[in-house]
């Protein structure tokens, strides 16, 4: 990794690894002062790591989510799942590579995968359109999950966007028709579902493929009814105060868990997810294999009332006294 | 029940149902859209339609009951759900603030009223937002009443009317008001399993939040001529695309040439076709009934 893709608050990290990392080309298999020296700062690297882990803001979080070198879906999918076989295209208008939708096993057991995919790079993004879905996407995520159920697979949907694309093309085929039969349909699909949202929970564009029996989120994910800044720009008319919006907001995995709107957070390795790529799947394998046993347990008839359940109790209200309706004046 | 005769009161002309108690004469209001000066008394009884370029000014959730229902004959449910800040939101001014002063300009608790009553001697729901109600955005007690509205539907098996009229999702109650997108939805899927009616009238502006959940799911969309109606605001696509949108982009009439809106209506046609159709579809479950 660069010093180029770091954030301003690894910075210490940064030049630490790359300290280690010019040692250890330095030494050769039989120089201990040197390999002293390199534990040395290995021992040092954890604890301001974790150090500067403890201590972040809604806003490092924010970027976090977005982080240059976050691993994204398809590095997940090619971890976790095995005989993976990506399937394309809504069957009306074309393939929206924004999201991955195919079949794979995981530990042995046929799944249904959905997958909102960001771009490595320059190229990728543009072709990837950033991770940003297009009506056409929806309606192949709905395909897939639609076969899901047919065939009692479970679906397993990896979150990661800025939002569903504003663009003419998108409006023209409907994206809001596209996001809200998706969301009407997840709600009642007869078939397990487990979200994943692994960095940008973006809105309805995440949403739309987000509605699901578990809604886990990675440690450093955010989930938003809005981005900071476009939240920003309309509250406070100024885009600079995106760090106040994120933090009013409330858009961390903790505060959304806290809130009672996710079933669970799921942890990330020491410096976040990017830092240890392995290791972060390591945790979410765990975290998937324990929820899709527990779900596939349930008959379907009940895991249907209670998706049903969940979502019909959210968002808390007081019952008062009806508003006055005749002004007094 | 079936086949009967349309009651007269229908025939009459849909502008003589919305009349204030009464208006001083000689009170004046510009058009929002030509700039005329307009007679109050004549914007009134056009249903704050233009007389002059037709423009469809915003009207209260209220109204909306008044033009819907049969005269006098509906009656609000669920008017005092309030939100309870889950957030504690705070932004360059207080939500609660905001709250305040929207529910003293509107007597509103929050941005919908529910109200149950006859439409053409039927009985039906109607669940309307209030734009006046901070820009009739959903947060959590206007995603519980189009809910609960969806369910009495669903208890009594009669049509629902939902009228759209919402800027997208109340941001100051963040994921809990996305979230309501879920639950209505949800709400929406069980009706359409049940087979209720459900008609979601679109005025201006229906857009994101509330146009990518319930308003888009209706057995037929029903849209006032002129309105906005889209997933993204217009703004948001200039910027991105970095150009300028085509004429008409995202208005009503453009939505129904792509597909996405059943019929386009001047308002003053709006309660002869609700009603036409609350009279058919209940004909029909009537008739399907054993």
């Amino acid at each position: 990794m660069s010093k180029m893709d770091g954030l301003e608050f690894e910075k210490p990290i940064l030049e630490l690894e790359d300290q280690i990392r010019k040692l250890e080309a330095l030494s050769d298999k039989t120089d201990n002062s040197l390999k002293l020296q390199i534990r040395q700062l290995e021992r040092r690297l954890l604890q301001i790591t974790s150090k500067i882990f403890q201590d972040l803001d809604t806003w490092d979080i924010v970027q976090l989510s977005r982080h240059p070198q976050r691993p994204h879906s398809m590095d997940y999918i090619r971890t976790l799942f095995t005989e993976f076989t990506e399937v394309h295209g809504d069957r009306q208008y074309r393939d929206d590579p924004a999201v991955v939708t195919g079949l794979a096993r995981f530990d042995t057991i046929p799944v249904a995968l959905v997958a909102q995919q960001k771009g490595r790079d320059i190229k990728e993004n543009v072709q990837r359109n950033f991770g940003m879905m297009h009506p056409e996407g929806y309606r192949k995520a709905l395909r897939v999950m639609e076969m899901a159920e047919r065939f009692r697979m479970p679906l397993i949907v990896f979150v990661d966007t800025p939002g569903a694309y504003p663009g003419i093309g998108a409006e023209e085929r409907g994206q809001a028709e596209a996001i809200a039969r998706n969301i009407r349909e997840m709600s009642l699909l007869k078939t397990p579902i487990i979200i994943l949202v692994i960095g940008e929970g973006g809105s309805g564009g995440a949403l739309g493929v987000g509605v699901g029996d578990r809604v886990l989120m990675q440690e450093y994910a955010i989930y938003s009814v809005i981005s900071p800044e476009g939240c920003a720009a309309i509250l406070w008319r100024d885009n600079a105060k995106a760090r106040e919006a994120a933090e009013a907001l409330q858009v961390t995995a903790r505060k959304i868990l806290k809130n009672g709107l996710i079933d669970e957070v799921i942890k990330e390795p020491v410096g976040g997810a990017h830092r240890n790529p392995r290791r972060a799947a390591g945790i979410m394998r765990r975290a998937i294999r324990r929820h899709l046993k527990e779900l596939i347990g349930i008959p379907l008839d009940r895991l249907l009332d209670l998706r049903q359940e969940k979502y019909r109790k959210m968002g808390p209200f007081t019952v008062g006294d009806p508003t006055p309706t005749h002004p007094p004046d | 029940m079936i086949n009967q005769p349309i009651p007269k009161r229908d025939r009459k002309p849909s502008s003589d149902l919305v009349k204030p108690l009464d208006i001083p004469p000689g009170l004046v209001e510009t058009c929002k859209k030509c700039n005329e000066r307009i007679d109050k008394k004549q914007l009134v009884d056009n249903l704050w339609v233009c007389p002059k370029c037709d423009h469809h000014h915003r009207i209260p959730a209220r109204e909306w009951l008044k033009l819907l229902f049969d005269p006098g004959d509906y009656e609000e449910f669920d008017s005092n759900l309030y939100t309870v800040n889950p957030l504690n939101f705070y932004d360059s001014q207080d939500y609660r603030d905001r709250l305040k002063s929207a529910r003293l300009k509107t007597r509103l608790d929050d941005a919908c009223v529910n109200a149950r009553g006859k439409i053409g001697g039927m009985p039906a729901l109607v669940s309307a937002l209030d734009f006046y109600f901070l820009g009739g955005s959903m947060g959590s007690v206007v995603g519980e009443k189009v809910t609960r509205a969806s369910e009495r539907a669903l208890a009594e098996r009669i049509p629902l009317i939902t009228v759209s009229c919402s800027g997208g999702a109340r941001m100051q109650e963040g994921m809990f008001s996305l979230m309501q997108m879920a639950k209505t939805s949800n709400a929406c899927g069980r009706l359409r399993q049940a087979g209720i009616p459900y008609f979601s009238i679109l005025t201006d502006p229906s857009t994101a939040g509330v146009m990518a959940s319930f308003a888009s799911l209706g057995d037929l969309i029903i849209a006032e001529q002129g309105a906005l109606i889209g997933f993204a605001g217009p703004r948001v696509i200039a910027q991105t695309i970095g150009g300028e949108l085509p004429v008409g982009f995202q208005r009503a009439d453009f939505c129904r040439e792509h597909g996405f809106v059943d019929i386009v209506l001047h308002r003053r046609d709006m309660r002869k076709i609700v009603t036409r159709l609350v009279r058919m579809f209940t004909d029909s479950m009537n008739r399907a009934l054993p």
